[in-house]
Formats: structure tokens, C-alpha cells, sequence
């Protein structure tokens, strides 16, 4: 019984084939969510519209503010999607991503209170270089523990969010602290501030333009290759002769500055303070991002959108319908299906029938993940 | 002194969903399923225990529900990664997604229906009350603390201990940590990996919905609090794990430091130690990293961490 069903790899679909499985799993995962909205007593087409419109169509004063607030959520998420990119083309499961967001805030603050005085690019500079650098080496320090000790670094990068996350919290209440008895480091002077283009502070630029430098350093540049070499075999790496130690330190250096940069650019653009919540989980979202997107700078961007766009669309549900969470649901609806479909997309379910009949009465897999 | 015993006892009271969440994200990596939905299938069990204890005031079925609602989101997890070979992290985390929204849809629909937040019966809340052993919580000094405990707390440290035996005394404990250890060297043995898995994942997952519930009902007075609730448990729980190094009976002491570390605050006076109240919530998670450190480098000697731990098993890559 156990033995009639065979699983093998099968040869790489080709692009017509799989894009017919992403269009298949999509459409899935939208009969799926709108199955769930239904369970919930709403229409899930009403919902759905909602959703769209929620994210795109503004109020009558300004029609543009929908879109202003998605691409708002959207910068972060891409920025730091890019950044864990980088890492997972290593293998290297960085899931600290909200701390490398976090410390690069917490550095970039560090400016923002301290030098406000300074001449605006200066300072925005002052800034971005130090966002770098704190991102940067909380995501290091994890890799420094792998390349010498060999210490998961799946457990270790989300130990450290943690470590990051409550660092916050003691600089609010300690030496940060703005008001006596107000756990808070108060609002940035306005020289501090992004400047905005369209409405929307100029990280969304800065973010277009890590896409296309991310995609040609991951494809054009020889550091890029030597990441996606130690990620498909360290071995290989080695005999190539590269310093595969140098290559983790490296790459993981600059996902955390990434990363980091996505933290300044989210307290300087959009929260005008340092706190807690300035992540907006996007450090786990965008592992998921990533990973949907199969680390492709281009895709991460389409997939950052379209989770944007569900995240601020929910928030458009009045809360009798639904709660605005459903965004949730229907994300990990969405990533279940697709990390199931992913399976069809690597291999091929053979039926192996009774030693009877021939074994080439097999069955491609195939026509299963339509069920 | 008696402020030493409140100190320990609610010790013992935050430490309890976190027992729960660790025992069951153990029994996950014990069979190299390294599961980071703990946090969601935790917010599943809170929101199912609260509801069934609601609308039938039975605290059995609260807990069952707790369990089971964990125990299917777990179920997807496991059809993921183990049969379509999904990987694990992601749908670790895609899980905690998904639990945490589904709890919050789920609650907000149940406060909908019932106009405003839903609170339990004075009755159901006594069922589930702190129970005073006979005699023995007339002790005095260890009463309150060791016997006069939540029956929850009782029910964690027992599944600890029959989990402690089941891996160390049984030939099925013993095929469970192979398959963890080695999946390959299992299969050549005759054991049924794929089984070993899902039925690891599933009873942990179930045992982590418990905690949920721990919270919901006991945690938040009997009121519904989605925000505030588990809120995190889940994510220590996952760090417990390696701060007791896998060994389920190591867990109800770590379960209890972790739970000083939560409540110490409110306990030592200032003019005791006075550091900020931020070093104490970071402190599980620097000592998880220390821990997580120390057994990678002593990795020669046996630390317990299961060797295939977070990776998949394919049969025709042996």
C-alpha cells in the first residue's frame, strides 16, 4: 500500500509550465481566502473589493492617499526583504531581520537626537551610514558564531530580535528618554525628517534603486556569484577556492545593513521617533517575501507590493464585517498554498499500480494539485 | 517571606504556558521539525480554549478544543514539510501568521456576536482555579507554592515527565529521537519516519494550544484580551527549548527560571537591584543565546540538540 505512491524529482518545468502553476496556486489561494471569508459570514467578493479599493482609491480630498499609505508599508518590507534576499541565497537563514532593522534605527538615532543641528543631507547621510553599520554588524555577530563555532543560525538571528526589540525599550526609559516618567526618546526635530516625493518620504526611491542594485549584485557582481556558490554547496566553494568565511561575513554584513536601512529610513521617513513597533513585523514578512519570490529583486518587489496591498486594504474592513486581521489569514493562506505548490513545481508523483500491470502505467502528478 | 512565596508562586503562574509551549515545540524538534508557529498555534489554543469554555462552561472541552485547534494548524505544518517537503522555517513562520490571524478574526467575530468582549462564568472560572492538594498545601513555607497549584501546572509537569520517560525508556522514544538525530539510519530500521513526524508535530502543536489556553482563561482573568495574551510566550518557548538543551524534565526548571525572569520585577525592590525593567525581559534571550553558543561549542559532547533538527528527509536522497 505504502509503496503505490512514488515521488520523484522531476525535470525543471519550463517558464509556460510554471507560470501556469503560479497562476493555478493563486487562483487557489483566492478561492481558498474567499472560502474563509464566507466561513466568517461575509462576502468574499464584497471583501476582496474592498480590499482593492481600500488600497488604491484615497478620500475625496486627497485620491492619493490610499496609495501613499501602501507604499508606505511597502518600503520597509521591500527594503528588508532585499536584504534577507541576500543571505538565503547563502542558506544562511537570517530570521533577524527585525533586529538588524531594529539596530540600525537604534544608530541612526543615535544622530537624529545628537546632531540635529547639522546641515539636513549631512545628517541624513550621518544616518544612513550609521544605519549601515548598526544593521550591519547585528547581522555579523550571528555569522561570526556560524563561522567559528558553528551555532544555528536560524535560533540565533531570532534570539537577537529579541535582544534588539528590548534594547529599545531601555533606551526609551533610560538614556534616551525625552520626558521624566514617559518611556519615550520624543519626536524628531523636523531637519531630521525625509523629504517627500509624491507624497511619500524618499525612502520609496532609495528602495526602487536597492532592487536594481541588489539584482545586479546578485547576478553581475563576483561577490553575488560567490554567495549563490557556498548557498548550493560550501564544498564546491572551497575547492574553488574561495574563503567561504569571508563570503558568509560579508553577505551577512550587508543583509543586516540592508536591513538596517530599512529602520532608518521607517523612523526618519514615516515614525519620526524611535520605538517598539517600528518594525511592523516586517522583519518575518519579508523572509516570506523572499522566499516567495524566489530571491529574485524583481519578484521581491511585485510580492513586497501585493502584501502591502493586502495589509493596508484589510485595514479598510469595517470592523463588523471583519477584523482587519484577516490580512493575516489570508497571507498564510496564500503561503500555504504556494509552499505546497512548490512541491509540483520540484516533483513528479508517480502511481506505482499492483506488480500486475506495468510500472508504465504511471500517472503524472500534475493533474493533482488542481484538487 | 510571604512576599518570597507570591514571588515563587507566580513564578510557577507565568512559567506555565510557557512549560506548555516548550514541552510541545520539544516534542516537534525532537523529530527534527524545527516548528516556529509555536507563537501561532499558541494564539489558535488560546482563542479555541476561551471559546468552547464560553459557550459551554465545561473545562474539559476547553482544553480539549485548545488542543485539537492547535493540533490541526500543527497538521498543516506537518502535510507541509514532511509530506510536500516544505521548508520549515518559512512554514513555521507563515503558521504564526496565520494562528495569530486567524485567533484575532475568530475573537473579533465571537465579541461581534456577543456585543462587546465576552467574559467567563464565575463557575467555569472555579473549575479551572488553583487546587490545594489535601494536607499537603497546609505546609507550611513550600505549601503554596509546590501543592496549591493550577491543575494545568500539575498536567504540564506530568506530560514532562511521562515525556521524559517516553525518550528514555521506550523503543519508541528511542525511534522518535533517531528519527530527530538521523532519519536516514531510522529508515534503514524499519521506522516509519514520515509517521514519527506527523505524530510528533501534531501532539506538540496540541500541547502548545494548551498554553494558549493557560493564558486566555486563566493568564487574563476570564476576559477576552487578544492583544496582551500570548504576546510572545511563543517565541521564549522556542528559546527554552535550547536553554534546556531538549531534555523535557530540565524543561519544568527552565519553564520556572524563565518564569522568575518574568516576575522578578514586580518582586525585588529597587533598593535590592535596580536595573532598568528591560534587561529583565531581555534577559531569557541573552541566556538562550549563551546556552545556544555554549552547546555549539562543546558540539563533541553530546548537548541534545537533534542532529537533522530543521532539515527535511527525502527518502530517494539517502
Amino acid at each position: 500500500m505504502k509503496d503505490i505512491i512514488h515521488i520523484t524529482k522531476r525535470p525543471e518545468r519550463s517558464a509556460l509550465s510554471s507560470l501556469g502553476l503560479i497562476a493555478a496556486a493563486l487562483a487557489l489561494a483566492v478561492v481558498a481566502g474567499g472560502v474563509f471569508i464566507a466561513l466568517m459570514g461575509a462576502n468574499p467578493f464584497e471583501v476582496y473589493a474592498t480590499i482593492l479599493k481600500g488600497a488604491f482609491v484615497g478620500s475625496k480630498r486627497n485620491p492619493l492617499s490610499a496609495i501613499q499609505s501602501t507604499v508606505i508599508l511597502f518600503v520597509p518590507l521591500l527594503i528588508v526583504s532585499l536584504g534577507l534576499s541576500l543571505a538565503f541565497k547563502m542558506r544562511f537563514w537570517n530570521i533577524g531581520g527585525e533586529g538588524q532593522m531594529i539596530f540600525g534605527a537604534i544608530f541612526a538615532t543615535f544622530f537624529a537626537l545628537n546632531y540635529s543641528h547639522l546641515p539636513h543631507i549631512v545628517l541624513v547621510i550621518l544616518m544612513f551610514i550609521a544605519s549601515i553599520i548598526g544593521g550591519g554588524l547585528w547581522g555579523l555577530i550571528p555569522a561570526l558564531f556560524k563561522v567559528k563555532w558553528g551555532v544555528n543560525e536560524t535560533l540565533f538571528t531570532l534570539m537577537m530580535n529579541y535582544v534588539a526589540l528590548y534594547t529599545i525599550e531601555f533606551l526609551q526609559a533610560g538614556p534616551w528618554q525625552r520626558t521624566q516618567g514617559f518611556a519615550s526618546v520624543g519626536s524628531f526635530e523636523a531637519n531630521v525628517r525625509l523629504a517627500q516625493v509624491g507624497g511619500v518620504h524618499v525612502g520609496w526611491i532609495l528602495a526602487l534603486l536597492l532592487t536594481v542594485l541588489v539584482a545586479v549584485y546578485m547576478s553581475r557582481a563576483k561577490q553575488g556569484y560567490e554567495i549563490a556558490v557556498v548557498g548550493e554547496s560550501q564544498a564546491t566553494a572551497r575547492y574553488a577556492g574561495m574563503d567561504v568565511k569571508k563570503v558568509v561575513l560579508r553577505t551577512m554584513f550587508i543583509s543586516g545593513a540592508i536591513c538596517g536601512v530599512a529602520g532608518m529610513v521607517q523612523i526618519a521617513g514615516t515614525d519620526y521617533t524611535l520605538s517598539t513597533g517600528l518594525t511592523g513585523g516586517v522583519g518575518f514578512s519579508g523572509i516570506t517575501v523572499a522566499w516567495l519570490a524566489k530571491l529574485n529583486p524583481f519578484a521581491v518587489a511585485v510580492i513586497a507590493a501585493l502584501f502591502s496591498i493586502l495589509e493596508k486594504g484589510s485595514k479598510t474592513i469595517p470592523v463588523d464585517v471583519m477584523s482587519s486581521e484577516a490580512s493575516r489569514v489570508l497571507q498564510g493562506i496564500l503561503l500555504f498554498v504556494f509552499l505546497g505548490a512548490e512541491f509540483f513545481r520540484c516533483y513528479a508523483i508517480k502511481l506505482r499500480l499492483p506488480p500486475k500491470k506495468s510500472a508504465s502505467a504511471a500517472q503524472e502528478g500534475e493533474e493533482q494539485t488542481d484538487g | 517571606m510571604d512576599n518570597a512565596v507570591n514571588f515563587i508562586f507566580a513564578a510557577i503562574f507565568a512559567g506555565t504556558p510557557l512549560l506548555f509551549g516548550t514541552l510541545g515545540e520539544m516534542l516537534s524538534e525532537k523529530a527534527g521539525c524545527l516548528n516556529l508557529g509555536v507563537e501561532g498555534m499558541m494564539w489558535v489554543g488560546a482563542f479555541a480554549g476561551f471559546f468552547a469554555a464560553f459557550k459551554t462552561g465545561s473545562a474539559m472541552l476547553s482544553i480539549l478544543a485548545a488542543f485539537g485547534a492547535a493540533a490541526l494548524c500543527a497538521a498543516i505544518y506537518a502535510f507541509l514539510t514532511v509530506t510536500l517537503r516544505a521548508n520549515q522555517n518559512v512554514t513555521g513562520l507563515t503558521l504564526t501568521t496565520f494562528g495569530i490571524g486567524l485567533s484575532l478574526v475568530l475573537g473579533n467575530m465571537m465579541c461581534q456576536t456577543n456585543g462587546g468582549a465576552p467574559n467567563l462564568s464565575a463557575a467555569f472560572t472555579t473549575k479551572i482555579a488553583p487546587l490545594n492538594l489535601p494536607l499537603l498545601s497546609d505546609l507550611p513555607v513550600v505549601g503554596k507554592p509546590l501543592f496549591s497549584l493550577y491543575p494545568l501546572t500539575y498536567i504540564a509537569i506530568a506530560l514532562c515527565i511521562a515525556a521524559a520517560l517516553f525518550y528514555k525508556k521506550t523503543r519508541t522514544g528511542l525511534s522518535v529521537r533517531a528519527v530527530g538525530e538521523n532519519p536516514a539510519a531510522a529508515d534503514a530500521a524499519g521506522v516509519n519516519v514520515s509517521a514519527v513526524k506527523y505524530a510528533s508535530v501534531i501532539l506538540g502543536g496540541g500541547i502548545c494550544g494548551i498554553g494558549g489556553a493557560f493564558m486566555s482563561l486563566i493568564t487574563a482573568n476570564g476576559a477576552w484580551m487578544p492583544a496582551g495574551i500570548v504576546n510572545g510566550f511563543g517565541w521564549i518557548a522556542v528559546a527554552l527549548v535550547i536553554f534546556v538543551r531538549w531534555k523535557p524534565l530540565l524543561a519544568v526548571l527552565g519553564a520556572l527560571s524563565f518564569g522568575v525572569f518574568q516576575s522578578m520585577r514586580y518582586y525585588i525592590p529597587d533598593s535590592v537591584l535596580s536595573i532598568p525593567n528591560a534587561f529583565y525581559q531581555m534577559l531569557p534571550f541573552v541566556l538562550t543565546l549563551v546556552v545556544l553558543v555554549v552547546t555549539s561549542i562543546r558540539k563533541s559532547s553530546r548537548t541534545g540538540e537533534p542532529g537533522a533538527i530543521g532539515v527535511n528527509y527525502y527518502r530517494e536522497e539517502r
